[in-house]
């Protein structure tokens, strides 16, 4: 079906001088990573079905210097950040989605020092702004009574306090949520973040993304649900290393709604 | 009553509270030996975060349990310090309960003081079991060991003794109102007090005195050197947490500083009209070292931190990293800074008002390397913490002297980056095959 992606680009935009009503910030993940491209492609179905009018910056997009923040390369953030905001601002960009949180937090907060101010929004918030809109529908029956529990994202959840849209998305198809003991404000990270997915773990007794899969297994889910490539990536790992990718998914929110309409 | 008891009290209250001036000099001193940093942006929001979170305790009450414990103890203090009142007063006119004028208000006071200080003294025996007898986790982690942990135990022992000794000292005084002792002004309400009374069998009225006047010395003497104590301590706290709730951070979590030294650097870079080549003009100002190795190069509300901590260990229990068996636990990252400045304070009053180079520095002396990498920058710990402490802030601020000072990355991290410069993206892809996505 991905012959039927609709994806225009901010440079098609701009020659038949329009604007898009919103800016997709895709993300190196979201552009490289195999199973990342599997989010970014389900999340562009939900924009075409819902005709939203969006564009990415495809071979104009570049790092947003995230990580190399968060690993304390100022310098290099700062690099990519003005040369991102360059392209933004020359583009008269307004409004922002992205389906990763890190990249959410780095153009919401750390951009706007920098010369760029965007309303900046995470795809969770923006689905669910589509569904209250009536601009999309959920019929779909899929997932009813499905035992989906949610990893919240550190950069979503404790770093910008957003704990309500995915669950709200995840009540719209009917899920049975359950909550592991870690959740919301005291949720435990993935172990991904603060640039350790590029790394080896420090000597330890055991890996993040273990300890969080044990958190999610104690709820007996059917699923497990995320709205980061990152933890996406890190659950399903651990998940492996448990033996139970069989038994138990690792799914993106945008995959699980897009999954649910038959997109 | 002679003078003398008057001029002693006098002369105890003078270099108790001396003393602690002095502490609180060296304290401002050596928190100001960080750099500076602009806080006076939403003033009304941070009033209410530190009514809320200091004086309100919302986030202690996060952990049921010690959250109530705390509470009272809490009270306690405050109620002591409403005592403490009375007591210097009684102390320097030779007067005895003074506030009795009260009447009836004044009974309602001590009575309920009666019924703290017996609250104080249950939950004071439940924390020493946590620490000792059931040796709760997160108080028995490495960076605990010796002083900390004496320290955590000191404080309670203070506590009791203090509290006690207020309990004897009433019953003391009560049983001399009971006999009509002159100089023994009948007052106050004695619920918990009037039950030691028995302890005192038939003792002569001049044996009541000597133990009401001992106690009540010794009481006031204990409160001074408590007071004393604190800069030592991490029972600080109890004085910092609200300055420290105050000019904790208001901005989103997620959102770490831009680090001005290099905004400058990167426009210079981008500017078309710079030569790069240009040799450095003569006066121009050292260039800027970028992050921190040492605390003097953290900014004074991370340094408030670091003497504002109390040792709880809540971040560290909630730590991802120090969950999973790595070296990381952001509570000895905040008391290592605190341990650090200490110890920079120190050599600079050795040495006439000027730091003299110790061959150390915060980094490497206390903090490694491997506990800075360990980090995920989760921010559990920020969100932990009772008191809006950051010891996130600090852990990026040392990777950034690593990282761009040094050029001290982990390889693999050193790699991720120079894809980044390279292409635009932390993975050898080209950043021509961005959009190839679509038609896979
Ligand atoms: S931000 Fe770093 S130090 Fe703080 S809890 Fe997370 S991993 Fe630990
Ligand atoms: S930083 Fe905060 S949470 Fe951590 S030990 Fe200190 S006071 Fe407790």
């Amino acid at each position: 079906m991905s012959d039927q992606l609709k994806v225009p680009t901010m440079e098609q935009f701009m020659a038949e001088g329009k604007q898009p009503e919103i800016l997709f910030w895709v993300g190196s993940a979201g552009s490289f990573d195999d199973r990342a491209k599997k989010i970014t492609k389900a999340f562009v179905k939900i924009l075409n079905k819902a005709n939203v009018d969006f564009a990415v910056l495809g071979t104009e997009e570049s790092c947003t210097g995230d990580v190399a923040k968060r690993a304390g390369n100022e310098f290099l953030f700062q690099m990519q950040a003005v040369m991102n905001i360059e392209l933004l601002n020359g583009y008269e960009i307004k409004k922002i989605v992205t389906c990763d949180p890190h990249s959410y937090n780095c153009l919401k907060n750390e951009y706007p020092g920098l010369g760029g101010t965007y309303e900046v929004i995470h795809h969770t918030q923006f689905i669910q702004e589509l569904i209250k809109n009536g601009r999309l529908t959920i019929e779909g029956n899929a997932f009813n009574g499905k035992r989906i529990t949610f990893h919240d994202p550190c950069y979503l959840g404790r770093a910008n306090n957003e704990y309500d849209a995915p669950r709200a998305l995840l009540n719209t198809i009917k899920a049975d949520v359950v909550e592991m003991k870690r959740s919301k404000s005291t949720a435990l990270c993935c172990g991904a973040g603060g640039a350790q997915m590029f790394k080896e773990p420090e000597k330890g007794d055991k890996d993040i993304n273990v300890l969080r899969t044990e958190d999610a297994l104690k709820t007996s889910p059917n699923i497990i649900a995320t709205g980061c490539p990152y933890c996406n990536t890190m659950m399903t790992d651990g998940i492996k290393s448990k033996e139970k990718e069989e038994s138990i998914k690792v799914k993106d929110i945008a995959e699980l709604i897009a999954e649910s309409e038959n997109l | 009553m002679d003078y003398i008891s008057n001029i002693l009290f006098a002369i105890l209250l003078i270099v108790g509270v001396g003393f602690f001036v002095k502490n609180i000099k060296r304290l401002s001193r050596n928190i100001k030996l960080g750099k500076d940093v602009k806080v006076d942006d939403n003033k009304s929001l941070r009033w209410k975060n530190m009514a809320k979170i200091a004086l309100g305790q919302t986030k202690m009450v996060v952990r049921p349990v010690a959250g109530f414990l705390h509470i009272i103890v809490y009270a306690g203090f405050i109620i002591i310090n409403i005592e403490v009142f009375e007591i210097i007063i009684d102390g320097l006119f030779g007067t005895h309960r003074v506030l009795s004028f009260l009447g009836s208000f004044y009974n309602v006071l001590i009575g309920s003081f009666e019924i703290l200080a017996l609250l104080v003294i249950v939950s004071v025996v439940i924390f020493w079991i946590r620490r000792n007898v059931i040796k709760i986790k997160r108080f028995v982690k490495p960076e605990m060991e010796g002083w900390p942990k004496n320290d955590g135990n000191l404080i309670l022992y203070i506590e009791l003794l203090l509290m006690t000794l207020f309990l004897v000292m009433n019953a003391a005084d009560y049983q001399l109102q009971l006999l009509d002792t002159p100089h023994y002004t009948k007052a106050g309400a004695f619920p918990i007090s009037q039950f030691i009374t028995s302890i005192f069998g038939d003792m002569s009225v001049s044996s009541l005195i000597i133990i009401e006047r001992a106690t009540w010395w010794l009481h006031i003497a204990g409160i001074l050197f408590f007071l004393n104590y604190l800069y030592y301590s991490k029972h600080l706290h109890i004085l910092l947490a609200f300055p420290n709730t105050y000019y904790g951070s208001v901005k989103p979590k997620g959102q770490f500083t831009n680090l001005d030294a290099v905004t400058k650097e990167v426009k210079l870079m981008m500017d078309p009209n710079a030569d790069p080549f240009a040799a450095p003009a003569e006066d121009a100002p050292i260039p800027e070292k970028f992050g921190a190795s040492d605390v003097q190069d953290l900014n004074w509300v991370q340094l408030l931190n670091a003497y504002s901590c109390t040792e709880c260990g809540r971040c560290t229990s909630s730590c991802p990293a120090n969950l999973t068996g790595k070296k990381l636990s952001p509570r000895k990252i905040m008391m290592d800074t605190r341990d650090r400045l200490e110890e920079v304070g120190k050599n600079i009053d050795a040495n006439n008002g000027v730091f003299k180079d110790d061959g150390k520095q915060l980094l490497g002396d206390y903090i490694s390397s491997e506990e800075l990498w360990a980090c995920t920058s989760c921010n559990a710990c920020v969100e932990e913490c009772p008191i809006s402490i950051d010891p996130l802030s600090i852990i990026i601020d040392m990777r950034r002297y690593l990282v761009m000072e040094q050029s001290a990355a982990p390889t693999e991290l050193n790699n991720m980056m120079s894809n980044i410069e390279n292409n635009g993206a932390p993975w050898p892809y080209n950043q021509m095959d961005r959009l190839n996505w679509v038609k896979e």
